[in-house]
């Protein structure tokens, strides 16, 4: 212990509506703040480790156990990297299906987090129930949102949470054009509740700051990336493809809880997410969601991470708006999956998940059994962006009492959305004993 | 006070997808919430209440040495304890490790020493005493309500220990272990999921366990008669529920699900 010197510490053990367990502290000396652990104490999984050895073709329904709430987004990673490896593009159909499913997983973790994760903080409530005791419609409107994007992931999927009808090369089986056209109606709906989302959180009250982001994203000169993408943009003018970019991602574990930290060689730390979505590929988001982006107040760039829950919900607009056309223009893909074979390669996968991009990469031997996996979620690449966050928030309140401090930092991490159960099971997991 | 009973909910090692199952009963949610005290549920909510709690349920397998003094803990608050998902109760797709060759978290870290981590992962049970095992890899959200709604009615749940057969014959969908020569964990498997695999016209690959009543070598058996080679046939039974004796014994019979 230094003596002498005005020491503060503010912690929050167990971080709450995040998805897993981490808890952060903030040191402050002599008034200034000093340290800003985010401290992740998951216990390691080991997929890389526990891939090894399997067959190419299980990899969608392995991974999908990192995460419950976007196994989709692991699913389709994996997918992507094995049909890399093989040389192989699958059909336009299975390409829409794929997207229609991806949909249904925005939604129901946009939703989820929206509502049940995020919005409490800017109403001074605990948590969603409480939020529902003096605004149960708003809360019902979330639930609906999430149910329409569950009955999504059935429908295509098979199962919401870790779907069984995925497949490297596409699908078991292609639902039915009846079943199909029968999400229509619950996805106008749901448009409907995006756009009122929209409306609801813009007028939050945030706090006037903004983040200097190195953002980066997958990028579709059609669409706005989500499933797939033909590179890898910055917006510190990178533009590489998935394979370059896993070149140049460098992860580093080091002592302190928060460990594997990713980087890009070369240039630094960056943020993934619907913040550097927004902002390169605003240009491809439908015109429903432009709309409500503008409507909302929202310029070209929001780099404000208070903010986010304003583009999440405008990323819903874009899902549900995407949804509805996938299924308009639905038919089966026949054959449901393109034949993938198992041969002697390597090959890198990369989407857009809720909360960021998601690499993946495989090497897969003769046999088809993957000899080594790598695996980069979201939460590993922002990790060090939220702490910048965590830093800028502590130094900005640092003039208000504890609880007040605590629930603004708690903010700045909730703000990014962090799955720490992703991150944590192959990443950065050591307890600080002190 | 409330005199509503109390309930709360664990994480250890896992995905988050069983607890998600709670927030994924959107249409009973709230009332839900109306009916039991949710008193600590991190995913949820910022508040957390002390304990002791009426209703203990529990995500996750044990893997590190911090988590092994965790659940005596969470053991001793608890009046009933209720373990949710194959992580829980079989130690999951990380119990893996149990049977590798090799040492995992070389792989994975480049300091292996700075982790708390144990050599296994072992299910909830393997320590402390659970009053109920609800399967699944996830769990069915409709299978935790009819568990809770027994909980607060203090009835046994009801919730089946057959196999996902009779799901199949339920909904009328052809086997596809016997008509398409495909290889279905099916026949061993518990229902609960409402054998979505067989109706994607794929085999079930065990997500809810063995079944109350199974003959894991007898399907085996047809398993490789049907072509697949031994190591095809142990992978199939060693994923989520790698750890569930009948599921081990099968691996282990088959030359260790080739395993590294």
């Amino acid at each position: 212990m230094t003596h002498g010197r005005a020491e503060r510490t503010v912690s929050v053990r167990g971080m709450s509506r995040v998805e897993g367990e981490g808890s952060l502290r903030v040191q402050v000396v002599d008034g200034r703040v000093e340290d800003v652990p985010l401290e992740i104490f998951e216990p390691p999984r080991y997929f890389e480790a526990l891939l090894a050895g399997r067959r190419y073709s299980e990899a969608p329904d392995i991974t999908a156990r990192i995460c419950g709430i976007c196994p989709v987004a692991y699913q389709m990673s994996a997918c992507n990297a094995m049909e890399d490896a093989a040389g192989v593009v699958v059909d336009r159909p299975i390409r829409a299906l794929r997207r229609l499913l991806y949909c249904g997983e925005w939604i129901q973790s946009h939703s989820l987090h929206v509502y049940l994760l995020h919005a409490p903080d800017f109403l001074g409530f605990n948590d969603a129930v409480e939020l529902a005791e003096h605004d149960r419609g708003a809360v019902e409107r979330g639930l609906g949102l999430k149910r329409t994007g569950n009955l999504l992931m059935e429908t295509v999927g098979g199962r919401a949470v870790h779907p069984v009808n995925v497949c490297v090369g596409g699908f078991y089986k292609a639902p039915s054009p009846e079943a199909v056209a029968a999400l229509a109606e619950p996805l106008a709906r749901a448009r409907e509740a995006a756009l009122a989302t929209v409306e609801w959180v813009s007028g939050f009250d945030f706090p006037d700051v903004e983040g200097d982001y190195r953002l980066v994203a997958l990028h579709d000169p059609d669409v706005y990336a989500i499933e797939g993408g033909s590179a890898i943009r910055s917006s510190d003018g990178l533009d590489v493809s998935p394979a370059d970019f896993e070149g140049l991602l460098d992860e580093e574990h080091v002592m302190r809880s928060t460990a594997l930290h990713a980087r890009l060689r070369g240039r630094g730390h960056y943020l993934t997410g619907p913040l550097a979505r927004y902002a390169l590929n605003g240009a491809q988001l439908p015109a429903i969601a432009k709309e409500a982006a503008s409507a909302a107040g929202l310029g070209p760039v929001c780099t404000n991470p208070f903010r986010s829950i304003v583009v999440r919900s405008v990323e819903l607009v874009a899902a549900c708006d995407e949804a509805l056309r996938l299924v308009a223009e639905y038919e089966p893909p026949q054959p449901p999956a393109t034949p993938v074979p198992g041969t002697a390669s390597v090959g890198v996968g990369v989407t857009e998940a809720p909360r960021g991009l998601l690499l993946q990469r495989y090497e897969v031997g003769q046999d088809g059994l993957i000899r080594t996996a790598r695996i980069v979620p979201p939460t590993s690449q922002n990790q060090l962006s939220i702490e910048d966050d965590l830093r800028a928030t502590a130094t900005a309140t640092l003039s208000a009492p504890d609880a007040e401090l605590t629930l603004r930092c708690e903010q700045a991490v909730r703000n990014h959305d962090p799955c720490i159960s992703c991150a944590a099971h192959f990443l950065d997991v050591t307890v600080e004993r002190r | 006070m409330s005199a509503r009973p109390t309930l709360a909910v664990w994480k250890f090692a896992s995905c988050d997808g069983c607890q998600l199952s709670l927030l994924d009963c959107e249409d009973e949610f709230l009332a839900l919430a109306g009916a039991v005290d949710i008193s600590h549920f991190t995913e949820m909510s910022r508040a957390s209440v002390d304990g002791p709690y009426d209703i203990s349920l529990v995500e996750g397998s044990i893997t590190t040495g911090a988590d092994v003094d965790r659940i005596h803990e969470v053991r001793a608050m608890s009046r009933r304890l209720i373990t949710i998902g194959a992580c829980a109760t079989a130690g999951g797709i990380q119990a893996l490790r149990n049977y590798a060759a090799g040492d995992y978290p070389p792989v994975v870290y480049a300091h292996p020493e700075y982790l708390d981590s144990l050599a296994t992962s072992t299910p909830i049970s393997a320590h402390v005493n659970v009053d109920y095992e609800l399967q699944g890899c996830p769990i069915d959200r409709r299978q935790l309500l009819e568990v809770l709604v027994a909980e607060l009615a203090g009835r046994r749940p009801v919730v089946p220990g057959h196999s996902v057969c009779v799901e199949c014959k339920q909904r009328s969908t052809v086997c596809v272990l016997v008509r398409g020569g495909t290889p279905c964990l099916g026949p061993v498997t518990r229902a609960g999921c409402g054998a979505l695999c067989p109706s994607v016209e794929r085999g079930c690959f065990g997500c809810f366990g063995p079944a109350d009543t199974h003959n894991a070598a007898s399907l085996s058996r047809r398993i490789l008669e049907l072509g697949a080679t031994r190591a095809d046939a142990g992978r199939l039974f060693r994923t989520f529920n790698a750890g569930a004796a009948a599921f081990e014994h099968a691996a282990d019979a088959l030359g260790n699900g080739g395993a590294r």
